[in-house]
C-alpha cells in the first residue's frame, strides 16, 4: 500500500525482546514459557513483603551483547527504576525498568528496502521486567491473574521516529529480529510473546517539518499485522485530519480480526508513573571488562556470513542471502556442509529446493525438520557420489522423514543406487539396441531425437537407476 | 537475674547452674505479666518453642555462640516464618509470612529464643507508638508517657526487662529516640551491614536493622550476631561481617570526641541540656579528647527525610493492594473500589500521609523541585559528615530534645517530626549510631547519641562500653518492674 499522494507517515518503534534467560530478572524462579499457571512464583514474584530484588547477571550481559551488536555505546553506569501504577498482574505496585541511564545509549541498524538500504537509529535499549498476565476470558464473574511471567526479563528497544513506511518498519523489526535470534539472547517465538512492539504512528503533509501528533498502537506480535496495523492507523489519521480533525496522542490497540485500531485510553487518563531510583538496587558499574567478554561473544551476523558464502563457498548471491538471513536455515546448511564432500552450491540447492519443498508440504521449519543436519548429511553425499540422482534424492528424504532412516538405510533397502557398473549398463544398452532395430536404423538414418527414447528405455528399465551420464556414454558409442 | 549481662547469663547457662527453659521462663512471666500495662508486644508465645530449644541447647555446645537460650522479641516487621508479622497494621493483620528474616533465622542459628513479636507504630512511622493499629505502648518509666517510636515496644520490653534483648530498626531515629525515652542502649548500625531481607520495608535507602539492650557489650554481641554480608539484599555490604570484642583499654585517651555546639546550646529543655553537657564531661574526664565541630546542612536534614522516606514509602506500600495478601475490604464493586477500600481501611492516618507526601514528591513536574533537591541535601550532609570525620573519631549529640511526652502531646504529624532533627542527619549518611542512657531528668530517662564513621561500629561502641563503666544509669529500671 502507498500512502495517499501529498502525505507522509512517520513510524518509530519500541520492540520488547523477552530474554531467554534460565531465571527471572530479579529472583531465582524459572522463567520459561507456558508452565501451569502460577506455578514458577517466588515470594518476591508475589511481591511477599520483605523480599529484595537481586539482579540477573546474565541478563546484564544480553543487554551488553546486545548494544554491541547495533554499535551502541554501553553506559559505563545503570540505574533501575521504578515505574509505579496499580494493577492486579503487577504484584509490586511498581515495574523495575530504566529511566534516565539505560544500559544501551544510541545505536543505530541498517535495514534493506526495496532493494535499497537505509539506516535507523536507536535511542536506547533497556532492561525491564515483565508483568503478570491477567485472564478476563475464563471465569464468569472474576478475572484470573498468572503471575508466571511477572519478572521475566526483557529488553525494550527504543528507535528514532526515522521510519516513513510500514515496510519499513517491518524491516527494522526483522533486522533487530536477526540480531537477537542470532545473538541467542531471544527464542524469537513471536506466538508467545518473546518478541513484540508498540508502535509510534503520525502522518504530516510532504514537506512539513513538525512531527504531527501520534498515537501508539500496542502489542503487535506478527510482522504481518505490524505492517497492516501501521497502514490503517495513517490512513485513519489522514482522512482525520483532512476532514478538518485532530489526531489525539492515545494508545490504540490493533484488532486483527477486524483490520482496524481502536482506542484505548487518550493521555488524560494516562498514569503518571512517578518513575525514581529503585532503592532497593544498587546502579550497576559496567567494566571494560564486562563490555569486552561480551565483545568476544559476538557471533557473525548476515551480512558477513552472506559475503563468506559468496566468497569461501561459491554460493550464488541470492542463495547465500536466503540462507545467512534464516538463524536455523543457515545453521543446518553449515553443519552439514561439514560432514560431507559435496560442494557447497550442490547443498544450497538441494537445501533451498526439495528439502524446502518438503518441509513446506509437512507445514513446519527447518527447525522442526525430522531429518537432523546429519542425516541431511547422508542425502548430499550420496548425490556427490553420484549413488542416487536428485529425483531418487527427493524420493529418499521423502522415506527418511516418514521412517527415520538414514539415506544409506532408504537407498540399501529400497534399492535405489544408481546402476554404474559399466558391465552391467553394456548388456543393458545392448538389449535394448537389439530389441528396436526400427528405432536404431531410424537413428542412423539422421534422426537424433531418437537418442532420447533409448536413455528413456534404459531408465524405464531400471527404475531410473541407471547412471545418466555412463547410459549417454554408452549408447554413443555403441550407436557410432 | 533480670540484671545480669549476656555474659552472665551465658556463662550460668554453660556452668549448668541455669538451664534455658528456667532462664526462659522467667522472661515468659515477665512478657505476659508486663504487658498488660505496656501493650509493649504484640503476639506472645505460649511457651518455648520446642524447635528453637533443640537449637540454642545444641548452640550451648559451641562456647563461641554466646547468645546461646538468650531470650529476645523481635520488632514485628521483621518476618518470622510461621507467625503472624503485622507491621502494626491493620493491612498485615493475619500476615503469616513464609519465610524467616535473614535478621531472624541469623540468631536463631546463634541460639536464641523468641518469646513475643514487639509493637510498633505503623510500618515503622511514627515517634510515639501512638500509631499502631493494636494499641499504643506505655512507658514504662510511666505509663501516661510515650515509649517514643516507631520501636516502641522494643524499648519498652527491654526498659521494663520483659526480656533482655530487642530487635528493633531505625529508618530517621526508630531504634535511637525510643531507646532514649525508655532508657536502654540501643544501635542502628551502618546502612549495608544487616540484611534487610525480610524486613517489611518503609523507606529502603535509609531502612536498617538494629538493636536494644541494657548495655552497649550487650548490643555488640547481638549485633555481631545479625549482621553479615547477604546475597538476598543488593543493598547488603559484601565485607558486612563482623565481630565486637571488649575492648582491653580501660579509658578513652586518644579518642577525639566531637561535639555540635549548636545543638546543646540550641536545647530548649534545661534538664537534657545539663545532662547532655555532664555526660559529655564523663567522656572528657576518661581521657577523651572533645572537639567543637560543625555541620553546617544539617539543619536541612529533616525537610530533606520527609520527602525522601515518604517518597520510598509511597512506592513500598503499593504491593499491599488487598489482591494476593493482607486486608481486602469486603465492600467492592471494581477494581477501583477493590484498591481504594482496601487501602483506605487498612492504612492508618500517619501512613495514609505519608503515602499521599510521597506521591506527590514524586509526580511529574514536582520531582526536581522535592525528590531530587533533598537527595542533593542528602549528599551534602554525608559530606559534612566526612569532613567532621577527618577531625574526630566519634560525634557526640543529643538523641532527642526532651524526655519522654505524654499521650496524645503531639496530636498533629509536622510537631513530632522536628524531634528527629538529631537523628535523622546520621541516618541520610547511613552512619552507625547509638543511643545510651545517661542522667534522667526528674526521674525519666534521657540518652546521649554517639555517632560513628562509616562501618566504625566498634569505636562508638568502645565509647559507650567505657562510659558505662563509669556510670550506672544503664542499670536503673522504673520501680514498679524491678
Amino acid at each position: 500500500m502507498t500512502i495517499k499522494a501529498g502525505w507522509e507517515m512517520v513510524v518509530g518503534l519500541e520492540i520488547h525482546v523477552r530474554l531467554n534467560t534460565q531465571s527471572k530478572l530479579f529472583s531465582g524462579m524459572r522463567a520459561s514459557y507456558g508452565a501451569e499457571p502460577n506455578t514458577q512464583v517466588s515470594f518476591l514474584d508475589a511481591a511477599l513483603p520483605g523480599t529484595l530484588p537481586v539482579v540477573n547477571q546474565k541478563a546484564v550481559e544480553y543487554a551488553i551483547r546486545f548494544g554491541l551488536s547495533i554499535d551502541a555505546v554501553i553506559a559505563p553506569l545503570t540505574v533501575f527504576s521504578r515505574k509505579n501504577y496499580f494493577y492486579p498482574d503487577l504484584p509490586k505496585g511498581y515495574q523495575i525498568s530504566q529511566m534516565d541511564y539505560p544500559i544501551v545509549g544510541p545505536g543505530r541498524i541498517e535495514i534493506e528496502v526495496d532493494g535499497g538500504s537505509k539506516v535507523i537509529d536507536i535511542t536506547r535499549a533497556h532492561l525491564e521486567e515483565d508483568a503478570g498476565k491477567s485472564i478476563h476470558d475464563k471465569y464468569d464473574r472474576y478475572s484470573a491473574i498468572d503471575l508466571n511471567r511477572a519478572g521475566t526479563p526483557l529488553i525494550e528497544v527504543v528507535s528514532e521516529p526515522q521510519m516513513s513506511s510500514a515496510k519499513e518498519a517491518v524491516a527494522y523489526m526483522r533486522a533487530i529480529y536477526t540480531r537477537v535470534t542470532h545473538l541467542g539472547i531471544c527464542d524469537g517465538n513471536l506466538q508467545e510473546g518473546s518478541f513484540r512492539c508498540d508502535a509510534n504512528v503520525s502522518v504530516r503533509r510532504v514537506g512539513d517539518q513538525n512531527l504531527g501528533t501520534r498515537a501508539e498502537i500496542k502489542n503487535l506480535n506478527s510482522f504481518r499485522f505490524i505492517e497492516k496495523a501501521i497502514n490503517f492507523e495513517a490512513k485513519r489519521q489522514i482522512k482525520l485530519v483532512e476532514s478538518g480533525g485532530l489526531v489525539v496522542q492515545e494508545t490504540r490497540l490493533y484488532d486483527a480480526e477486524k483490520n482496524e485500531t481502536r482506542s484505548m485510553r487518550s493521555k488524560e487518563n494516562a498514569n503518571d508513573y512517578r518513575y525514581f531510583p529503585d532503592p532497593d538496587l544498587l546502579p550497576i558499574v559496567v567494566t571494560a571488562e564486562m563490555i569486552a567478554a561480551q565483545k568476544a561473544r559476538l557471533p557473525e551476523f548476515p551480512e558477513a556470513k552472506k559475503h563468506r558464502y559468496i566468497q569461501s563457498l561459491g554460493l550464488k548471491e541470492a542463495e547465500a542471502h536466503t540462507i545467512a538471513h534464516d538463524l536455523a536455515l543457515s545453521q543446518y546448511f553449515e553443519s552439514a556442509q561439514e560432514q560431507t564432500k559435496a560442494k557447497a552450491d550442490l547443498n544450497a540447492k538441494f537445501l533451498l529446493g526439495e528439502m524446502t519443498a518438503l518441509l513446506n508440504a509437512e507445514g513446519v521449519d527447518i527447525s522442526q525438520s525430522r531429518i537432523d543436519a546429519h542425516a541431511y548429511a547422508g542425502v548430499l553425499e550420496a548425490l556427490a557420489e553420484s549413488h542416487i540422482s536428485r529425483k531418487i534424492a527427493k524420493q529418499v528424504i521423502e522415506t527418511m522423514w516418514h521412517s527415520g532412516q538414514s539415506a544409506a538405510e532408504v537407498i540399501e533397502s529400497q534399492g535405489l543406487a544408481q546402476i554404474s557398473d559399466v558391465s552391467a549398463l553394456i548388456a543393458l544398452v545392448d538389449q535394448v539396441l537389439a530389441n528396436n532395430p526400427d528405432q536404431v536404423a531410424s537413428y542412423r538414418d539422421g534422426n537424433d531425437k531418437m537418442f532420447n527414447f533409448f536413455v528413456g528405455q534404459i531408465m524405464k528399465q531400471t527404475k531410473g537407476q541407471a547412471n545418466p551420464v555412463q547410459t549417454k556414454t554408452l549408447l554413443e558409442e555403441k550407436l557410432k | 537475674m533480670i540484671q545480669l549481662s549476656i555474659r552472665e547469663m551465658a556463662q550460668l547457662l554453660r556452668d549448668k547452674q541455669l538451664s534455658i527453659p528456667e532462664l526462659c521462663s522467667i522472661y515468659f512471666d515477665r512478657a505476659r505479666a508486663f504487658n498488660q500495662q505496656t501493650n509493649a508486644l504484640l503476639k506472645i508465645n505460649c511457651d518455648i518453642d520446642p524447635a528453637e530449644l533443640l537449637q540454642a541447647e545444641e548452640a550451648l555446645l559451641d562456647e563461641s555462640k554466646l547468645l546461646a537460650g538468650i531470650p529476645l522479641v523481635h520488632k514485628d516487621l521483621f518476618c518470622t516464618q510461621g507467625m503472624v508479622t503485622t507491621c502494626g497494621s491493620r493491612m498485615l493483620e493475619n500476615f503469616v509470612p513464609p519465610y524467616d528474616a535473614t535478621v531472624v533465622s541469623n540468631l536463631k542459628d546463634q541460639g536464641m529464643i523468641t518469646v513475643a513479636k514487639a509493637n510498633m507504630d505503623e510500618f515503622a512511622m511514627g515517634s510515639s507508638n501512638e500509631h499502631s493499629a493494636f494499641g499504643s505502648v506505655q512507658n514504662p518509666w510511666d505509663l501516661t508517657r510515650v515509649p517514643g517510636g516507631s520501636s516502641g515496644g522494643s524499648a519498652a520490653a527491654v526498659a521494663a526487662r520483659m526480656v533482655p534483648v530487642a530487635t528493633a530498626t531505625d529508618t530517621g531515629g526508630s531504634i535511637r529516640q525510643p531507646t532514649a525515652l525508655c532508657g536502654v542502649t540501643g544501635i542502628k548500625p551502618s546502612y549495608g551491614r544487616v540484611s534487610r531481607y525480610g524486613m517489611v520495608a518503609f523507606a529502603s535507602s535509609l531502612d536498617q536493622g538494629g538493636v536494644m539492650a541494657r548495655t552497649a557489650d550487650d548490643c555488640g554481641i547481638v549485633l555481631s550476631a545479625m549482621c553479615g554480608h547477604d546475597h538476598k539484599d543488593s543493598t547488603s555490604h559484601p565485607d558486612a561481617a563482623w565481630q565486637w570484642n571488649l575492648p582491653t583499654l580501660k579509658n578513652l585517651k586518644g579518642i577525639k570526641v566531637g561535639v555540635v555546639i549548636d545543638w546543646i546550646d540550641g536545647l530548649n529543655d534545661e534538664g537534657v541540656k545539663q545532662s547532655t553537657i555532664k555526660a559529655i564531661d564523663t567522656l572528657r574526664q576518661q581521657g577523651a579528647e572533645i572537639i567543637d565541630v560543625a555541620l553546617p546542612h544539617a539543619h536541612l536534614a529533616v525537610s530533606a527525610y520527609y520527602v525522601i522516606a515518604p517518597a520510598e514509602c509511597s512506592s513500598n506500600l503499593s504491593r499491599f493492594d488487598g489482591v494476593r495478601y493482607g486486608h481486602r475490604s469486603i465492600d467492592t464493586a471494581d477494581l477501583e473500589t477493590l484498591y481504594v477500600n482496601s487501602r483506605s481501611e487498612g492504612f492508618g492516618e500517619e501512613v495514609k500521609r505519608r503515602i499521599m507526601v510521597g506521591t506527590w514528591a514524586l509526580s511529574s513536574g514536582y520531582y526536581d523541585a522535592y525528590y531530587l533537591k533533598a537527595q542533593k541535601i542528602r549528599r551534602l550532609i554525608a559530606e559534612d559528615f566526612n569532613k567532621v570525620f577527618e577531625q574526630v573519631d566519634v560525634l557526640a549529640a543529643p538523641v532527642s530534645p526532651e524526655v519522654a511526652f505524654k499521650q496524645e502531646e503531639k496530636a498533629d504529624g509536622v510537631s513530632m517530626y522536628q524531634a528527629d532533627v538529631f537523628t535523622i542527619p546520621a541516618s541520610l549518611a547511613g552512619l552507625p549510631c547509638l543511643s545510651m542512657p545517661i542522667q534522667s531528668v526528674h526521674g525519666l530517662p534521657v540518652g546521649l547519641q554517639l555517632i560513628g564513621r562509616y562501618f566504625d561500629e566498634r569505636s562508638i561502641l568502645n565509647v559507650a562500653h567505657q562510659f558505662q563503666q563509669v556510670t550506672e544509669w544503664h542499670k536503673a529500671m522504673p520501680e514498679a518492674y524491678k
